[in-house]
């Protein structure tokens, strides 16, 4: 019984009920206002007829009654009342008794009306106390006498009852079922709703794996979970991604950290005193410095990615600033036997920001040397160029590209490498922050382009694609 | 030199004041932004180094106040802020140089002294010397001994900004960003490269090395030993 009443309740605070029992409810109030409008109008255009009928008569039998004596009229009434059906005839001398008719008496209700009415009678050989409806009027039949003449109405009245009663009945029955309907769909909506809260009540408790059924009936509440999941599968990706950068944070700076505590320690111990002091004191400046480099790394991508650089934008030409960048490489390069080959044009006019678009050349172009030096030395290389191309289509974007003949970045390394904060494994071990392509990509993204990797074979070519301003 | 230090961390405040004094600066020392800016209004300082962030009243305001009043004095902008731009709105603001922290106490020094120096009203010098090395910025012929010398346009940059400032320290990052205008990180140390060419151009083949590598800190023109 609690069950029940409890499931009533609930229901009763559904959406979908209240809207069934909302929409009972005007559905009633609208059939009600139709019924009743038919209703009068059959009993007018019934009452209208029978009235229309009666003045007729009326007029006829006062016609009559100037023609023909008193008597001879009186006859007439008997004549018509003994054939009347529904007709009523009632006629008295001026004192009030009954000459003719089939009336027993003159109605009370409408004894002194001179326009006639509505009113009830007893018919002969009806059970006592029924009365039966019927419309009268007065007719004018001179001043000896008074007619009276009626129609029962019964048959109508009663025919306009069994209408009510119908349109009651089967307006009592719709609203019921619509009542019905409405909770079957509350109880089924209810169900798949209590469904989805239960999931994201789990997920609240930290279970983020789960996801809400799919019924696969395509409707709203379908949609509704889709996309519920959609959104799980964003956030589940996000926190694993932050937990990914909290790590590589965690492991970026705690192991640079470690090692500045390490040479301080080994430096306090040293027995040589003052000149090993020194040398430490030195040495965890040095590590002390790559912790500031890397940290200002991580941060300035982390703030790339939030996206909070815009004061800053100008316009520039962009094979200047990568043909500058580049150069400033070019000694670095020729010291480790590598040939830079810069390729720019002038003229391609790009909106950025200067500094960030030239970190991110500088980062490439530092890798590209790093790498090829490093492959270089190993087996004597044929080809050494570290090859720097500024390209622009006539209405694409402009494409900075650094290719170097180092060992390149394999095919399935290349998305993660890509990703925010990601060092490939192989990367951790060299010098430098090992965040300089993450960086490229954070720029490219805020300046809404792209980077791209490519094989070089042997090698890699990093490609950076930046739209150019709308016009130019 | 005497130089007022608006930091509200009083560590950085002391140790700020402690090796400025070593290098021969008489320094003042305020608290807050408000502190800050009355004791620059009143006394006169060759340099002001100013926290970006300090109570009462902020390093913005402070710096862009006095400029409003007409105030010149050279101000370098310290900042845990560091992006680009952090870096547009402190020079917007009215500061003559920005540093990042944590930085190092060469780099502040070195920055301070080059500020101090831009605030004496340059004439216009047209010819740098130092020692036998002569810079004639207007035929932009570099001699040393009377012999021409031939430099790249980006070598005979870096040798002018070194000049300019020649008997002062001057930071790699200086050098990069005065001479190639850039305000990032090149990862390698680029400008070590660039300067090693510069010298064997200049000093390569005569007994006085003029360009001189400073441990720690970067390079200074001079003639004669550090």
């Amino acid at each position: 019984m609690t069950a029940l009443s409890d499931f009533f309740l609930r229901s009763m605070q559904t959406q979908a009920f209240r809207l069934a029992a909302a929409s009972a409810t005007v559905f009633l109030l609208v059939a009600t206002m139709i019924v009743g409008a038919l209703f009068w109008q059959t009993n007018t255009l019934l009452t209208d007829h029978v009235v229309a009928e009666l003045h007729r008569e009326a007029a006829e039998l006062a016609a009559e009654a100037k023609a023909i004596e008193p008597e001879a009229f009186a006859d007439r009434i008997r004549a018509r009342s003994l054939t009347a059906g529904t007709s009523l005839y009632l006629l008295e001398d001026v004192a009030g008794t009954k000459r003719a008719g089939n009336l027993p008496a003159l109605p009370a209700e409408i004894a002194g009306s001179p326009t006639g009415g509505v009113f009830r009678y007893a018919r002969d050989g009806d059970a006592p106390g029924a009365k039966r409806l019927a419309v009268g009027i007065p007719v004018p039949v001179g001043p000896d006498q008074r007619l009276f003449i009626g129609r029962d109405v019964e048959a109508q009245s009663e025919l306009a009852e069994r209408i009510k009663r119908t349109f009651l009945w089967g307006f009592g029955a719709l609203a019921v079922a619509a009542l019905i309907a409405g909770l079957a769909i509350g109880r089924s909506v209810l169900r798949r709703v209590e469904t989805i809260n239960a999931t994201t009540r789990s997920i609240m408790a930290g279970d983020l794996s789960r996801r809400v059924p799919v019924t696969g009936s395509e409707d709203e509440l379908d949609e509704l979970s889709r996309n519920l999941n959609g959104m799980l599968d964003r956030i589940e990706q996000l926190m694993s991604g932050l937990r990914e950068v909290s790590d590589n944070i965690a492991h970026d700076l705690k192991t640079p950290l470690n090692r500045l505590r390490n040479s301080a320690e080994a430096a306090l111990r040293d027995p040589r005193g003052g000149d090993a002091y020194r040398e430490g004191l030195e040495g965890a400046i040095e590590k002390a410095d790559d912790l500031i480099k890397t940290f200002n790394a991580l941060l300035l991508i982390a703030r790339l990615e939030a996206g909070v650089v815009e004061e800053s934008a100008e316009t520039f030409d962009l094979g200047h600033l990568v043909h500058d960048v580049a150069e400033l490489y070019e000694p670095v390069a020729d010291e480790a036997g590598l040939a830079l080959a810069i390729e720019t044009r002038d003229g391609i006019a790009i909106r950025a920001n200067r500094q960030l678009i030239g970190q991110a050349v500088a980062n490439l172009v530092d890798n590209a040397i790093k790498y090829s030096a490093e492959a270089a030395g190993g087996a004597g290389m044929r080809d050494t160029t570290v090859s720097v191309k500024v390209t622009a289509a006539a209405d694409g974007p402009a494409e900075i590209s650094v290719a170097d003949r180092g060992p390149g970045i394999e095919a399935k390394d290349r998305d993660r490498a890509l990703r925010r904060f990601v060092r490939l494994e192989k990367s951790r071990t060299r010098p430098g922050t090992g965040l300089g392509l993450s960086l490229v990509a954070a720029v490219a993204r805020l300046h809404n382009g792209a980077v791209r990797l490519e094989d070089n074979d042997p090698g890699l070519r990093v490609v950076v694609t930046l739209p150019l301003p709308q016009g130019a | 030199m005497r130089v007022l230090v608006i930091e509200d961390d009083r560590e950085t405040a002391h140790f700020l004041q402690k090796s400025l004094k070593e290098s021969g600066h008489a320094t003042d020392v305020a608290g807050d932004g408000e502190t800050g800016l009355s004791m620059a209004q009143t006394n006169a300082y060759d340099i002001l180094i100013v926290d970006r962030m300090l109570p009462r009243l902020d390093g913005l305001s402070v710096v862009k106040t006095l400029r409003t009043e007409g105030n010149r004095t050279p101000v370098l902008i310290l900042s845990a802020l560091g992006d680009v731009d952090d870096r547009v709105k402190g020079l917007r603001a009215g500061g003559d140089d920005y540093l990042t922290k944590p930085y190092a106490y060469s780099e502040l020094l070195a920055r301070i002294e080059a500020l101090s120096r831009r605030a004496v009203p340059e004439e216009q010098e047209t010819r740098y010397a130092v020692g036998d090395l002569v810079l004639d910025r207007l035929s932009h012929r570099v001699t040393r001994a009377g012999e021409p010398i031939q430099l790249q346009p980006r070598e005979y940059r870096l040798l002018e900004y070194l000049m300019k400032n020649a008997g002062q320290v001057v930071t790699r990052t200086m050098l990069l960003e005065n001479v190639w205008d850039y305000h990032f990180d090149p990862q390698t140390n680029v400008i070590d490269v660039h300067v090693s060419r510069l010298r064997s151009k200049i000093d390569k083949g005569f007994d006085r090395p003029l360009l001189h590598t400073v441990r720690g800190a970067g390079y200074m023109v001079r003639d004669g030993a550090l």
